[in-house]
């Protein structure tokens, strides 16, 4: 809402039209909830990694979101490297004969898709025989990506026209457990596509006070006593 | 510490005498009208912005990587491995957009006032030059982050010199190969556009002079105004730092999502908007159908709005400069030109697609969209503004302009 408010303060150009085709859901998603991005790191080290990397984040900057450095090697390090390195796939370069395409390395996606785009496409997988994968979805029809977390959704099957989903087989957790984890894992994706978002919002508070408290009424000021003498 | 003070400076003076005569010729002793309003912030704030943009400029360059390869990667190193990366980078990118907007404000201030007018249609070109050299750092600029619409953008913009009949397709390879225009070329330009004190009433104060010599309605430039820009700097800085602290990619207006894509040559993205400033030539390069299937005729249109405003003061052919004193025809033409850039910018960032398509079916439109023929209105408009303007501005009912400066 309030890029909203801001963008039309600027020009009225804003209020982009969504686009026609499956409705996406707000993001619940919190940069500063710290245990909720723990969370995500997991999932994210766990469920996406494998195949799609984060090359511009390193595994140290996990601090920044309350780990330590012995927990992250303990628990998300898992290819022997160190700390300081890069968050690479170990996906192998015929990835591309594999899929179709190579999976996108996922350090800025947030930024790109948007969370609400995130939070929606990772919920709306559901099984189509027809695909390559046996798996399609309602957000990004055809994509080439399987559904990486279907033990812990489930099955689903889909209906076109009336944008609903059916349940086939149950999943490892329950619907709001899956949203839950989804919820994490975009909210984790949202803070490795800029760590210094929390940064930026804190010094900006200050910025901001410091130029209309002080900075303002000085020059203002200062302007009224030299323009006295002017007529 | 006082007496400190002024030895160092005496000391200084001493032996550069020329330092305090500048300060004086341009500053303390440079008398500019008392009646400035709120549209005369713009010069200084676009100064202002011009150093900032270099500054940042320069710091981002220390570990910007110039290569296809690493450039995307360079930027997001800057973003999270460099201290206060993330900050520099958004300010040069959230300057990159103020500069415009504080641009097109002292435009169109020179638009209200008739600043472009006699004696002051040099400092206009000049104005007009720094303009275009605004234009090319700003897409020059644009490409370096290597994302997908930097690269794209890049694409459309370089394939519109391979437009030109015969020497195309070389000129676009040369422009490619080599085609710079560099910080240097801008501050030449600022130094030969230094301020003309035209004023909202269109008086020339140099008319009454006091016996001094002083003009009788000007003030000193330092302090008076230096006092006074500096609150406009600080409004305009709570604006600047609301945007670069909040909302730095400014709805994907600044920062477009799709540059956050690495460039990829073989997948060419949906929809290619320009930055929001170029919109408005945007728009009329889409707008102009195109002839034997060449878009030249649109590229040739698309230039001509720009360079149209090197002839502006011949264009005007109005006996006064202000609005004030003009006359009913030239404040509507200037409001439906406003209007008009406004909705031009509108439909450059949208596809054409963007309202939808006329029901019927008619011979002699070649495309349905409705955005397309409402760009090619305002496209008519804008030209018209600029082509009637002589016959406009010369039947205008002015009114009689005042001796003095009005406060």
């Amino acid at each position: 809402m309030k890029k909203i408010i801001l963008s039309l303060l600027f020009f009225p150009l804003a209020a982009l039209g969504a686009e026609a085709g499956y409705p996406l859901d707000d993001s619940p998603s919190d940069v500063r909830d710290l245990v909720s991005l723990q969370s995500g790191a997991r999932t994210y080290v766990n469920y996406c990694l494998g195949c799609h990397g984060a090359q511009y984040v390193r595994y140290k900057s996990l601090t920044e979101i309350g780990l330590t450095e012995a927990q992250i090697r303990d628990n998300l390090l898992f290819t022997g490297g160190k700390v300081g390195d890069m968050m690479k796939s170990p996906m192998p370069p015929q990835a591309k004969q594999w899929f179709g395409t190579v999976p996108p390395d996922l350090s800025v996606v947030a930024r790109s898709r948007g969370t609400d785009w995130l939070y929606t496409y990772l919920r709306t997988f559901y099984r189509d025989p027809k695909t390559a994968t046996g798996w399609n979805n309602a957000v990004f029809p055809n994509v080439a990506m399987p559904h990486a977390l279907w033990m812990l959704q489930g099955e689903r099957t889909y209906d076109a026209e009336k944008k609903t989903f059916t349940e086939k087989t149950k999943g490892a957790l329950s619907r709001t457990e899956y949203d839950a984890t989804v919820r994490d894992l975009v909210n984790f994706l949202d803070w490795m596509a800029e760590p210094a978002g929390n940064e930026r919002r804190n010094i900006g508070v200050v910025v901001i006070l410091l130029l209309v408290v002080v900075m303002f009424p000085l020059t203002y000021w200062l302007k009224k006593e030299y323009w006295k003498d002017v007529k | 510490m006082g007496t400190m003070v002024s030895r160092l400076w005496g000391w200084i003076d001493a032996r550069m005498p020329t330092l305090a005569e500048q300060f004086k010729i341009h500053a303390s002793e440079y008398y500019a009208p008392k009646n400035f309003n709120f549209w005369y912030f713009f010069g200084s704030l676009a100064l202002m912005v011009l150093v900032v943009q270099i500054v940042s400029g320069i710091f981002l360059t220390m570990n910007y990587k110039p290569d296809a390869a690493l450039a995307f990667g360079s930027v997001e190193y800057i973003m999270r491995d460099v201290p206060a990366g993330w900050f520099i980078r958004y300010v040069h990118s959230t300057g990159a957009s103020a500069f415009f907007i504080v641009v097109y404000l002292h435009m169109f201030r020179g638009l209200l006032y008739g600043s472009y007018k006699e004696p002051r249609e040099l400092v206009w070109i000049f104005g007009v030059l720094i303009y275009l050299t605004l234009m090319g750092e700003a897409f020059f600029g644009y490409l370096l982050p290597w994302g997908q619409m930097s690269y794209w953008g890049a694409q459309v913009i370089v394939n519109l010199f391979g437009t030109v009949p015969f020497i195309g397709p070389d000129l676009a390879l040369w422009i490619r190969g080599d085609y710079v225009v560099s910080d240097a070329t801008l501050n030449r330009l600022l130094a030969l556009h230094d301020v003309g004190s035209n004023n909202p009433d269109g008086v020339e104060i140099k008319k009454h002079k006091g016996p001094d010599g002083r003009p009788l309605d000007g003030i000193a430039f330092h302090p008076y105004y230096t006092v006074k820009d500096l609150v406009g700097v600080v409004v305009f800085l709570v604006i600047f730092c609301a945007v670069l602290f909040f909302v730095p990619e400014m709805g994907g207006y600044f920062l477009e999502a799709n540059n956050f894509i690495p460039a990829d040559p073989l997948k060419t993205p949906e929809h290619i908007a320009p930055v929001w400033y170029f919109t408005p030539y945007y728009s009329i390069l889409r707008a102009v159908p195109p002839l034997f299937a060449s878009q030249f005729p649109g590229v040739v249109a698309m230039g001509v709005a720009v360079m149209i405003l090197f002839f502006l003061p011949w264009l005007d052919r109005s006996p006064v400069k202000s609005i004030r004193y003009r006359g009913a025809y030239y404040k509507t033409a200037l409001a439906v030109f406003i209007a008009v850039f406004f909705v031009l910018g509108y439909l450059g960032v949208k596809p054409t697609t963007v309202w939808g398509q006329f029901g019927f079916d008619a011979f002699f439109l070649d495309t349905k969209d409705r955005a397309t023929w409402v760009a090619r209105l305002c496209t008519i408009l804008y030209f018209a503004f600029f082509f009637l303007m002589p016959w406009y501005t010369a039947r205008d009912a002015v009114k009689p302009v005042p001796e003095r400066v009005t406060v």
